[in-house]
């Protein structure tokens, strides 16, 4: 009986957690796995109706994916080096632009509030709105960013293009950084307001100049915050699909042919599910492979700085 | 203790196990449904009115009118455009979806290929008045040759050559262009103070497609062998999307900004006055929208070499449009066959293709004064004597993407100011072909 007592009281919380856990699988899991199942298999058209008839590939999908001397294998490699320089830009602009914009508003002056409310706009407008109003600001012929650059400033020769060729990339750099920078602002703000202010007090009667306080105290108190927060911004950015989508659409311009896109254009709107699934799992492996990285090396370095 | 750790992780497997096998039923193969449920069917309209409401109005009264010649009640859901594929496809996958539905004319051979479809036979056929009803290349894309159509036509629609009067007029131009040669040359005529001969969206690739498969026609060339495999390099192939570029790299009566566009950006060029002349399909509703009287605009056939429009090389238009289709696994078969007779009848036909701006597949049904205003006059011509179906093999998604893109990245090649040379299309089109090989 006592026995029973103990595993009953030891069961409880497994029990208590069991419909969590049913629907964690069920929303989470489940795909996933379905996910990894498909990659193995040629699932094409054919056999969508019956999918569970799809004859088994084996690795068949990964070899087409990896195979960097064939058209497909190439141009998957391709997009995942645009895809990674893309992100590393993409996640310094939104920290850099971000940081700074908290500190800077961190100083008590009217208008602040005002302020901080319309920096999040970008974050808090709809991606579809937003993207493609910036589609249309990006239009060579009658966009505004031309009708700027080119026929107010004359910094430019010729109308550029900017949805075409390699100026996409930049285009796209701009768009996604206005887009996700707010939500850098908003979690930096937020650690800010939990500095002690006595730091800064005690820092002032040392003699230490708005510099060094930022370098001393701001940036190491914000050290955990931001583990999170780039780590966040770029699995946010890596994956982003709606914003090179409703910019550019099915077809990206090379320079700016990120992997979502690219394997959507891949599975999805060529039907070949197998081959997009086995894409995904490899972009899941890398994401994996980085995160656990990331986590090892960064909190290494704190328990240093705390010990 | 030891137990109590392996619990949660059997669960856990029990759980997934149970979920994986739980979706993966799929539907059961050469299902050929059923009559279980005989009074009610459900039936998913694409979006063909200017927004889901609209097309709710037009067809809530005619299901009314179905209802009371048949007590059949049918549930309507009137699917976005961006959703149809994916709820179809989703529908495929789980085996429970409508039993009634419309598909683009262009799937209709990969969504044969998935058997979700039922096959239009004779004996289909015959319970809703027979195939010799429906215009001949209407019924064309339907399906791969050779096979039971998987779905049968509803709303044709063409392509035809819009032209801005007034610019014609000022530029000196007496006759719309019949044949490519004078186009060309009414559009260098009309080219020049930032106005431009003709529009093009460079950017969206279905159309990008239809105009080279088209010009491929006329140059005698298909985009696939007999065996349906890719034949993109062929010279035929390559002269034609070369032909299609160089109306923006060597005869300039494109804008280069075209190169970019994608959301239909060219219809606002031409009802604003700022190119003469756009090939589309169906476009007077748009040109309203945008401001353009009636009166401003002329129409007619898309131009092809000898001036007058016919079968083979004298192809002058894809035939696109909506086909309607019985899910397999329906639970109502004699009603969704009677349901799609309702649609394919005569009244019904004249109607709703007049609401929608259509041509009516089924021909009884052409004889309307609404299919012969100057602009649906071109049309149906075109439907009944020079358009082609696009290539109708399970590919045909892949085509589009592949090749599409390739003639997308041209346009930008020719925008930029580099060359586009016959080489240079014959590789782009060579790296689309290799990204279809499986």
């Amino acid at each position: 009986m006592v026995r029973f007592a103990r595993l009953r009281r030891a069961g409880l919380p497994y029990l208590l957690l069991l419909p969590a856990l049913v629907v964690e699988v069920l929303v989470h899991l489940v795909p996933m796995v379905i996910g990894v199942v498909m990659s193995f298999r040629e699932l094409t058209q054919f056999f969508l109706g019956n999918w569970g008839a799809a004859p088994w590939k084996g690795l068949g999908n990964y070899r087409v994916a990896v195979d960097l001397n064939a058209p497909v294998g190439a141009a998957l490699l391709h997009s995942f080096w645009v895809t990674c320089v893309f992100s590393v830009l993409a996640v310094g602009f939104c920290w850099l632009l971000g940081t700074a914009a908290a500190v800077f508003l961190q100083e008590n002056f009217r208008g602040r509030g005002l302020l901080r409310a319309v920096f999040l706009v970008p974050y808090a407008l709809p991606v579809y709105a937003a993207v493609i109003t910036w589609a249309f600001l990006f239009q060579r012929d009658s966009g505004l960013v031309n009708h700027v650059l080119h026929d107010q400033l004359h910094l430019t020769g010729d109308r550029p293009f900017w949805l075409l060729g390699d100026n996409s990339f930049v285009a796209l750099l701009v768009v996604a950084v206005w887009k996700t920078w707010p939500f850098a602002f908003l979690v930096v703000m937020a650690a800010l307001q939990n500095i002690p202010k006595d730091l800064y007090e005690a820092a002032a009667l040392d003699g230490a100049g708005m510099l060094r306080q930022l370098w001393r105290i701001t940036l190491p108190s914000l050290r955990p915050v931001n583990q999170v927060l780039v780590l966040v911004l770029f699995l946010w950015t890596f994956n982003d699909f709606n914003t090179p989508y409703v910019l550019f659409g099915k077809a990206a311009p090379e320079a700016a042919d990120l992997l979502s896109v690219h394997i959507y254009q891949s599975s999805f709107a060529t039907w070949n599910f197998g081959t997009g699934s086995a894409m995904s799992v490899l972009l899941l492996l890398f994401l994996l492979v980085v995160t656990a990285g990331y986590l090892l090396v960064t909190s290494r370095g704190r328990k240093y700085a705390d010990g | 203790m030891r137990i109590l750790r392996v619990a949660p992780v059997s669960a856990l497997v029990a759980v997934l196990a149970a979920a994986v096998s739980g979706c993966g039923g799929g539907s059961s193969p050469g299902g050929g449904g059923s009559n279980d449920s005989p009074t009610t069917l459900t039936y998913w309209a694409s979006n063909q009115g200017p927004n889901v409401e609209a097309d709710k109005k037009v067809l809530g009264p005619e299901l009314k009118k179905f209802e009371r010649q048949t007590g059949i009640k049918v549930k309507l859901e009137v699917i976005p455009w961006p959703d149809l594929l994916n709820r179809i496809l989703a529908a495929t996958t789980s085996g429970q979806g409508p039993d009634v539905l419309n598909i683009g004319n262009t799937w209709s051979a990969s969504l044969q290929a998935t058997g979700a479809l039922l096959p239009w036979d004779e004996k289909n056929f015959a319970a809703i008045g027979g195939r010799d009803r429906f215009a001949a290349p209407a019924l064309a894309a339907t399906g791969a040759a050779g096979k039971d159509p998987a779905a049968v036509p509803l709303y044709s629609l063409t392509y035809a050559l819009y032209y801005n009067k007034r610019m014609f007029q000022d530029a000196g131009i007496s006759k719309p262009p019949a044949t490519w040669g004078e186009l060309v040359a009414a559009g260098k005529k009309v080219s020049k103070d930032g106005k431009w001969g003709l529009g093009a969206e460079g950017g969206q690739l279905a159309n990008n497609i239809h105009q080279a498969f088209v010009l491929g026609k006329q140059h005698g060339a298909d985009f696939f062998d007999a065996a349906g495999k890719p034949a993109f390099t062929s010279d035929g192939a390559v002269a034609a999307v070369k032909q299609y570029v160089d109306f923006m790299a060597k005869d300039r009566i494109i804008a280069p900004g075209n190169a970019e566009y994608g959301q239909n950006q060219s219809l606002r060029d031409f009802a604003t006055g700022r190119t003469a002349m756009v090939l589309w399909q169906a476009a007077a509703t748009t040109f309203a929208a945008d401001g353009m009287k009636p009166s401003d605009w002329g129409v007619v056939p898309v131009p092809v070499p000898s001036g007058r429009p016919g079968a083979g090389r004298q192809t002058n238009s894809m035939l696109a449009g909506i086909n309607v289709a019985v899910f397999r696994n329906t639970h109502n078969l004699n009603g969704a066959r009677k349901f799609v007779k309702f649609l394919t009848s005569d009244a019904e036909q004249r109607l709703l293709n007049k609401t929608y701006g259509a041509i009516p597949p089924v021909k009884a049904a052409q004889r309307d004064p609404a299919f012969d205003r100057q602009d649906t006059r071109v049309l149906r011509r075109t439907l009944t004597r020079s358009a082609a179906p696009l290539p109708q093999i399970p590919d045909e998604a892949q085509f589009e993407t592949s090749v599409g893109t390739a003639i997308k990245d041209l346009f930008a090649d020719a925008a930029a100011g580099h060359p586009v040379t016959t080489a240079s299309v014959r590789a782009r089109l060579a790296r689309a072909a290799q990204q279809m090989a499986k």
